[in-house]
This record gives C-alpha cells, structure tokens and sequence, in this order.
C-alpha cells in the first residue's frame, strides 16, 4: 500500500513539469494566437511589420526581431572564441593549480543572478561606451552584446570543458607520438573529437542570450527603431514582453503574448538543432 | 611514387652502412625513473640493436611499459615524473635535447589499444605528414599508399580510404596505426602490447608484420605473451619490480635462463 503510494508520488512529482510546460505553451499560443484567429490580424504584418504602438493599433515586431538576432549573433562572435579557448585551457594547458582556480570562478560566474549582469552593464559598460564613443546615450546594441557574451561564457566554458575532457587520452597519445605539438593535437584531434560537445556547449549559450531580459533591459536603451548600427538602442522581443506587460490589456497584452510565441520558436528550433547535435554525438 | 621508394632504399643502404659500424641504437645507462617519490626503475642499461626486435617481458607493473615510454619521452606528459640517467639514440642523449617533436618522429610508437582518431583512415595515416608540413596531394597519396602497403593493409582499406578509421575491425585498426607509425619515416618504432587487444588471427598478422618490418626498423616491443616474445623477437629483456634481471638472445631466455627468476617467471611459474 505505501509502495504504491509512494510510486504515485513520484509519478506525480515527474508529471508536475511535463504539465507545467503544456500549461504554459497552451496558455501562451491560446493567448498570443487570439488576434490572428479572431481578431483578424495578420500575421505577416505582424512579424514584419516595422511600427510598434499599440495606442494606435500598430504592432509589428519586425525591428525586435533582428535586435535579437543581432545582440545574439554577436554575443556570439564575442562569447564562443573567448568560452572556447577558455575551456580549452583549463581542460589541455592549464597547470591544475590555475585550472582549481579559474573553473569555480566560471561557474560562480554562472550563479550570478541576471539583473546583476545588467547594473554592472548599466553601471560600468554603458558610461564606458558613452564616453569611449561619443555616444549620446551609452544603452546600445553594443552593450547587450557584451553583456550577453559574458552571460554566455559560464555555458559554453563548462559544457565544452566537460567535452573536451571527455577525449580519450589515447587520441592525445596518439597525436603527440606521431611528432604533433601539444596546440597542434589540440586543435587537430582534441577540438574535432569532441565537436558535438562543443557544438552543444554553443547552442546552450546561445538559448541563454536569446532569452535573457532582465540584464538586458537594463542596458538596451529600449527604442523601437530598427538597428542599423552597433550604437542603436534597441529593444529585443524578450523586453518588449517585460516592459509592457505590467500594463497591457485587451489586444495589446495579446500581441505581447504573440511576441512570447516567436521568442519561443527561436528556443524550440535552438532545442531542435541540440538535439540533431546530441544524437549525432551518440553515434 | 619513384622519387620515394628510391630516398627509402638510400635510406636504408645508409643505416645498414652504419649498423656494420656499430649496430647499437639504443643505449641506456643508468636509468632511474620517479613517478613522485615512487621509484619505477632503478638503474636501467641495456643496448638496443639496430634492424632486431627487442622483447621487453615481465610480470605487471614491472616497468616495462614505462621503460618503453621513457625511449621516447612520453613519460614527460605525466606529471611528476622524474628521471636520471641517460639515454642515447645514435649517440645523441634524447633527454638533452629539446626538440621532442624530432625525437617522436624518429621513434614512433603502436600502442595497446588501437588508438586512431576518429577521421578517415587516409586522414589518420596522412595526419603526421600534414603536421610536418607535407601538403602536397601527390606526395601525401604516395605516402599513405607505402605506409598501408607497409603496413600489409592496403589490399584491405584501399577502397575505402575516405571513410571512418573507426569503421574497421580491431585488429585492421592495429595495423591501420603502424601504417600510420610507418608514415613518418621512423627509424625505430615502440610497441606496447600491440595486440593485447586483438583476437588470435589479427595477432598473427601483426606478428607476422613485425617479422616483415624487421628488415627496415628498429623495434622495441613489450609483451605479456611470452610465446608472442619467442615468436617475434631477436632479443629479449625481462623486467622485474623496476630493473631488468636478464637480458640476453631471445633463444637463450627461453631455453637456458641464467637467473633463476627469469626461469620462473618464462616457464609460468609466477606473472
């Protein structure tokens, strides 16, 4: 009787996230779906349109849209050489001394609460860029993309770092005995052994700064023009959803709802794209 | 292929001038070898001659495989390890010497378990040419073919070349890894129980391969199987807690030992 009752409990307890998460999807497509299916908006006007005011019944989300494919493009650019070489070297060159020291760093860098990331942003990047480039106004593109790659890098070090380290050593061996340098097998056998590793470790950061708003309101600058320089505001679909859902009702809160689904099937595809990855890494 | 096969024979001519001459390799004196405070040889000598096999035997954890190591300085990636004495490869000391990465392309090494990256098997055995430099598409096809010829693999991979090393049987991986060995140009190659890890027919192939590469290499092999050392090698070492108890003709240690442990340990009294 109390085997059975406590094999229900855990069952319960495993279904608990599977719910939550068809909650959440099904509440988010009901609600971000509403306008299009009854309300008769379209939805190509929606996704490429370029206005965003809701007082006068205009929402297109086109201009959030490429802020934030930018800002992840290039926290990107910044965060995968920085996050990989920086795994590569506590996992291959690092005396263990450095490397006991450098990885719980990284991994504290991880803890840190997000709003964190963006006074910091606010606070010393933004008056940098301010200053350093004559801007008017420090919150910029520029500055989610540093942001956002600092974000990143405790994901991406320590998924590839756990990649690399898991290269049989004999590859290693083998390279070294063969006349290679110890860069040479690193980034001729090591790096290529463990790629999908390495892959993964790109995607997983890339969903963080994707999905990351609160730091990144902070520093953004929230206009809602389109980017079309590194020193534009810009405002990115997560803190659109942030900024006016306090306040939003009626349409406009589902048109916020709609800029929940988009956001979603960026991270759905990123999921999507891990998993090809994963099973290839299986093989 | 002519201009290759042709500096492989001058080559050859040329160390079979010097073997006449001298016909010591390998020279090591006084071997002490430290992982830590721990000692895993004491006083290591022993002359390795060119164009033979030399057997190195012993129960495990004798050393031999660490021995082995030391010949060409992959001992150096462990950490802590310490070593005093000298080791001399055509009277040049291997440890005064900076350049490794020479040292390994003279002495190349077949390990226990097939080691090959997983890239194709023209990839695999072209890898060590590349990274000396050797573009040339030409030069490396010709390469690749000798080494796997070499190797007495070609017949077997010749037409799949491109596809995944990892593809192959245990023991074609074995000599896949000697072609690739081969393909530096090594004039002395290490063997750490290089078919340990294969079933009997793959063992035979290799064995008789290492009877074949007899003729152009050095080779320093390290078995368990003392019926593999008997089969194969001209000389044979046998290694105990660190130090080498008797080294003699491969003959002579199987059939008239002079110290009482080796004979026990080669009529498997003990190991």
């Amino acid at each position: 009787m109390l085997e059975k009752l406590s094999g229900r409990v855990f069952l319960f307890c495993a279904l608990l996230s599977v719910i939550s998460l068809l909650l959440i999807v099904g509440f988010v497509f009901y609600k971000g779906s509403h306008p299009f299916v009854a309300e008769g908006y379209s939805f190509l006007d929606f996704i490429f349109g370029m206005d965003w005011v809701p007082s006068e019944d205009k929402f297109g989300i086109f201009p959030m849209i490429v802020a934030s494919l930018f800002a992840t493009m290039g926290a990107l650019i910044l965060g995968v050489p920085v996050g990989l070489f920086t795994a590569i070297f506590l996992a291959e060159i690092a005396p263990k001394r450095v490397a006991k020291i450098i990885s719980p760093a990284v991994q504290l860098l991880a803890g840190i609460p997000s709003v964190l990331y963006g006074v910091f942003g606010l606070a010393i990047i933004v008056p940098f860029l301010q200053n350093n480039l004559g801007l008017v106004k420090g919150q910029s593109l520029l500055a989610v993309i540093l942001v956002l790659a600092i974000m990143m890098l405790p994901t991406i070090v320590t998924v590839a770092e756990t990649a690399i380290r898991a290269v049989p050593k004999m590859y290693r061996e083998g390279s070294l005995a063969l006349g290679a340098s110890p860069i040479g097998t690193i980034f001729k056998v090591v790096v290529p052994a463990a790629k999908s590793g390495i892959m993964a470790a790109i995607v997983l950061g890339l969903g963080r700064a994707i999905g990351e708003t609160m730091a990144v309101i902070l520093v953004a600058g929230n206009s809602l023009i389109l980017p079309t320089s590194l020193t534009d505001s810009v405002r990115p679909l997560t803190t659109n959803i942030a900024l006016e859902m306090g306040y939003a009702f009626g349409t406009h809160q589902e048109m916020l709802f709609a800029t929940g689904i988009v956001l979603f099937s960026f991270i759905l595809l990123l999921n999507f794209v891990l998993a090809k990855i994963g099973s290839k890494g299986g093989k | 292929m002519g201009t290759t096969v042709i500096e492989r024979k001058d080559g050859v001519r040329k160390s079979q001038m010097k073997q006449q001459s001298g016909g010591t390799k390998i020279n090591v004196k006084d071997l002490d070898l430290f992982y830590g405070d721990k000692q895993a040889l004491y006083k290591v000598a022993l002359d390795i001659h060119e164009k033979e096999v030399t057997a190195l035997i012993g129960p495990s954890g004798c050393g031999k495989s660490t021995f082995l190591r030391s010949l060409n300085r992959m001992n150096d990636l462990i950490d802590g390890v310490k070593i005093t004495g000298d080791i001399m490869i055509d009277n040049e000391n291997i440890y005064e010497t900076n350049d490794v990465i020479k040292l390994r392309t003279k002495v190349g090494m077949v390990f226990q378990k097939p080691n090959l990256f997983p890239m194709s098997i023209y990839d695999n055995v072209a890898y060590g040419p590349r990274m000396q430099g050797i573009k040339s598409k030409k030069e490396l096809n010709e390469i690749v073919e000798e080494s796997l010829r070499g190797a007495a693999i070609w017949d077997e991979v010749k037409d799949r070349l491109k596809t995944s090393a990892l593809g192959l049987s245990g023991g074609q991986q074995q000599r896949v890894c000697i072609a690739r060995a081969i393909a530096m140009k090594p004039e002395i190659i290490l063997m750490d129980e290089p078919t340990s890890a294969l079933d009997p027919i793959s063992t035979l192939k290799v064995e008789e391969l290492i009877a074949n590469m007899k003729k152009d290499y050095t080779i320093v092999i390290v078995t368990h199987n003392m019926q593999q050392a008997a089969r194969v090698s001209d000389k044979t070492a046998f290694f105990l807690n660190g130090e080498i108890i008797e080294y003699d003709e491969t003959n002579n240690i199987f059939s008239m030992p002079k110290d009482q442990r080796t004979e026990d340990y080669v009529t498997g009294r003990f190991g």
